[in-house]
């Protein structure tokens, strides 16, 4: 009976009693993982096609929406979110190789610190500076001014990145959680999964990024001089 | 279905232990992690929903009994509607049998003791109840008028109604559908039972499987789409409102790309319902069981390109109307494999009229019917014809409530002594069964005929000429009120005064009926063992394979 076999197994703390041994709950909690960001896919997909759509309905006024954001702060942030990436494998790294729990820790803060960071360029450089200008649409949108194509564009400019830095603020809560996990001792060599499905969803976010950044930052030739 | 190491156990159930009286107290339900009891926070939560929805419906067909209208005034009719498709596709329809019999069994008929995450799944159901909330309460304030589509810019720009309430109800239950597909996704794939190959499930669960699909490819769509609707609404920005720049049609087209779906993700379990009570009660295997199988992964992806036949009078290119027409028309061909086969399965079986199977038989008859009446609507010229009247009406409810609500009352009989461990008295069961079958046909074949005429859909008010028809169809619909509120009553009648049931009323295969009724709250003693293809009945069994 497996209740009995679980009383022989040093692991069996860490195994929900739904499953069988740590193996199953392991690709359980993964297969989960990937079906959620299936989800999510389709999520971003189906705004995605909504700008798609409405680019080619609008180019020019994308085109001059585009042009009022700042190609500078959207680059530091991919770049500071690769580096998140990059700590967040590290973190994992360190867990499957047995490494010290600071080390763990270490990289975790890390990555909060990265993800702290982009939030904060994206705050403080771009949306309070948009803001300023009048670009925010339903608070103090001026229409008059850019016309309701740029509007358009806007709305989808702030619900894109929006919806991406709600996501960053919840990959944030989940490295708390994971921090206090791992302070607890909970991961070893045998057992990191949560680390390792909240690494897939933090890269997940990451790359929604990569996608947002060129769709709304560099459309419209900014760099061929003269070239429309 | 298949052997398990355990035999069943002749204990009369009320004096074991089992998840019903493993714990007691609201705390215990409320904070409950075991996938039957959610299933049964679920069924009781879909039934209220069902009779709200439900008693929209009598109201609008009262007030149709005259042709300047009997009871409301027209935007109270409007109203009506709206809410009646609402409440009745989203809370009812949606969650129907994969939130009820789908988390009861998934876990049972895989032999697994829970499904693989049994706190989301109880946050689904949270989350549910949250939408139902905001919709209850977007009723009780003053309703809403947009119908169940939403359709903008109505809902955005000129209804003075609580559309952001009812909105954002089904937005968030929409959640609560993906991490029910999810779950069932993953437990389908990672905690079958030693033996329960994937050809060896029954097929309720490829059922559940591609109705999973749907969940997490649809619903995220009809989420983000609902939720730029709010955003044209409160911030006025021209999304989906063209006199604001936006594109009206591409709101239906993101609309439909999951509420076509959708339409899968109601019927597809019932079909897989059907499909273990054809079986059961012709004491046959089924036949063609890939074939089933298949047919419900194809109705699955199909789905998903079909979207545009609820367009092709809106403007959309006619040969983009051309191509959707088409890909409808593929869809009839899995259906059909299905009907087929159900009905090459009763051949020769030994069939026995139980309550569940007379829901069965009316299932297959009436399927059929809304089936096919659906390739008038996918042709192009018919569907000019036919587009926006009660003809529309007849079929979806031929196929949403003669399909979908026939399967699940079929489905909540035939499971009901696992569930409860109670039988129901029979007699009434088969006396309801009819009645439903007979009003349900009084009610809507009328309105094919009405729509065929020319009545629109969604007015408070009609010619005279149109008169009979509707009486009958009101008519129909009070006979089928009836019908719904006898198994309400006797159902819980029988929870505490049904004679005992014992593990398996129905000498049906299938681990589910392996175990104790009600089941432990661990499902099994131990772990099944699967060594027989699933409906091995007597008589009919195949040799193993593999």
């Amino acid at each position: 009976m497996a209740a009995h076999s679980r009383l022989h197994d040093p692991h069996a703390a860490e195994v929900a009693h739904q499953f069988e041994d740590p193996e199953q709950q392991r690709e359980a909690d993964s297969l989960g993982m990937w079906t959620f960001l299936v989800t999510e896919i389709m999520f971003f997909g189906a705004l995605f096609a909504a700008y798609v759509i409405y680019r080619s309905l609008y180019p020019a006024a994308f085109e001059t929406g585009s042009h009022l954001l700042e190609v500078k702060f959207g680059a530091t942030n991919t770049a500071v979110l690769i580096c998140s990436s990059l700590t967040m494998v590290l973190a994992i790294y360190c867990a499957q190789t047995g490494k010290s729990k600071s080390a763990i820790i270490t990289f975790l803060v890390l990555t909060m610190l990265l993800g702290a960071a982009f939030i904060g360029i994206k705050l403080h450089f771009e949306w309070f500076h948009d803001y300023s200008e009048g670009l925010v649409p339903g608070i103090n949108f001026n229409l008059a001014k850019y016309g309701s194509g740029v509007e358009l564009f806007m709305v989808f400019y702030f619900f894109m990145t929006g919806l991406h830095a709600l996501h960053m603020v919840i990959g944030l809560g989940i490295l708390t959680v994971l921090v206090v996990m791992t302070a607890r001792g909970r991961f070893s060599p045998r057992y990191y999964a949560p680390l390792d499905i909240s690494g897939l969803y933090w890269h997940f976010v990451d790359i929604i990024w990569i996608f947002l950044f060129p769709l709304l930052y560099l459309i419209g030739g900014r760099y061929t001089h003269g070239g429309h | 279905m298949s052997t398990a190491v355990v035999e069943p156990q002749h204990v009369p159930s009320g004096s074991q232990v089992n998840y019903l009286n493993a714990t007691y107290g609201i705390k215990s339900w409320l904070l409950t992690t075991d996938h039957k009891r959610i299933a049964l926070l679920y069924l009781a939560s879909i039934t209220l929903m069902f009779f709200v929805g439900g008693t929209a419906a009598v109201l609008m067909r009262l007030h149709l009994i005259e042709p300047q209208g009997a009871l409301v005034q027209p935007e109270t009719y409007n109203k009506l509607f709206s809410i009646h498709g609402i409440v009745m596709v989203f809370f009812f329809l949606v969650p129907s049998i994969p939130a009820t019999l789908g988390n009861f069994l998934v876990p049972l008929m895989i032999g697994a003791r829970d499904l693989a995450f049994p706190r989301i799944n109880l946050l689904s159901w949270y989350i549910y109840i949250t939408g139902a909330l905001l919709v209850l309460y977007a009723i009780l304030t003053g309703g809403v008028d947009t119908g169940w589509t939403f359709y903008t810019p109505y809902s955005s720009t000129y209804s003075h109604t609580h559309v952001i309430a009812a909105a954002l109800g089904v937005f968030i239950t929409g959640f609560s559908s993906i991490l029910t597909g999810l779950n069932f996704i993953v437990t389908i794939h990672k905690m079958r039972a030693p033996g329960m190959t994937w050809f060896r499930m029954p097929l309720f669960l490829w059922a559940m499987y591609a109705t999973s699909v749907i969940f997490i490819l649809g619903t995220p769509v009809i989420a983000i789409t609902i939720f730029l609707l709010g955003l044209e609404r409160i911030l006025h920005v021209g999304i989906f409102d063209p006199a604001i720049g936006g594109d009206p049609l591409l709101f239906q087209h993101l609309f439909w790309f999951y509420s076509h779906p959708a339409v899968y993700i109601m019927i597809l379990p019932g079909m897989g319902v059907i499909s273990e009570l054809v079986t059961c009660f012709s004491k046959k295997r089924i036949f063609g069981y890939s074939f089933v199988a298949f047919s419900s992964m194809a109705i699955a992806v199909i789905s998903f390109v079909v979207w545009g036949h609820h367009m092709f009078v809106t403007g959309q290119s006619i040969y983009t109307g051309l191509v959707f027409s088409v890909l409808s028309f593929l869809v009839a061909i899995p259906s059909a494999v299905k009907v087929f086969n159900w009905t090459a399965t009763l051949y020769k079986g030994s069939i026995s009229y139980d309550a569940p199977m007379l829901y069965a038989l009316g299932f297959i008859g009436l399927f059929t019917m809304g089936g096919l009446t659906g390739l008038f609507l996918a042709s192009l010229a018919t569907d000019v014809h036919l587009n926006g009247t009660y003809f529309i009406v007849a079929h979806f409810h031929y196929i949403m409530v003669g399909g979908a609500v026939m399967a699940y009352l079929g489905g909540i009989h035939f499971w009901w002594p696992k569930i409860t461990g109670r039988l129901y008295p029979d007699l009434w069961a088969r006396i309801a069964a009819v009645i439903i079958f007979f009003g349900f046909n009084l009610t809507f074949f009328p309105q094919f005929m009405l729509g065929y005429l020319g009545m629109p859909r969604r007015y408070a008010v009609y010619p005279a000429e149109f008169q009979v028809l509707n009486v009958m169809s009101s008519a129909g619909a009070s006979i089928l009120g009836i019908g719904y509120l006898i198994p309400l009553i006797y159902l819980i009648w029988s929870m505490r005064y049904g004679p005992i049931a014992g593990p398996n009323p129905w000498g049906a295969k299938g681990l589910e009926w392996q175990t104790p009724s009600p089941p432990p709250t661990e499902n099994f003693e131990e772990i099944p063992v699967v060594t027989e293809e699933p409906y091995n009945y007597p008589g009919t069994e195949v040799p193993v394979r593999g």
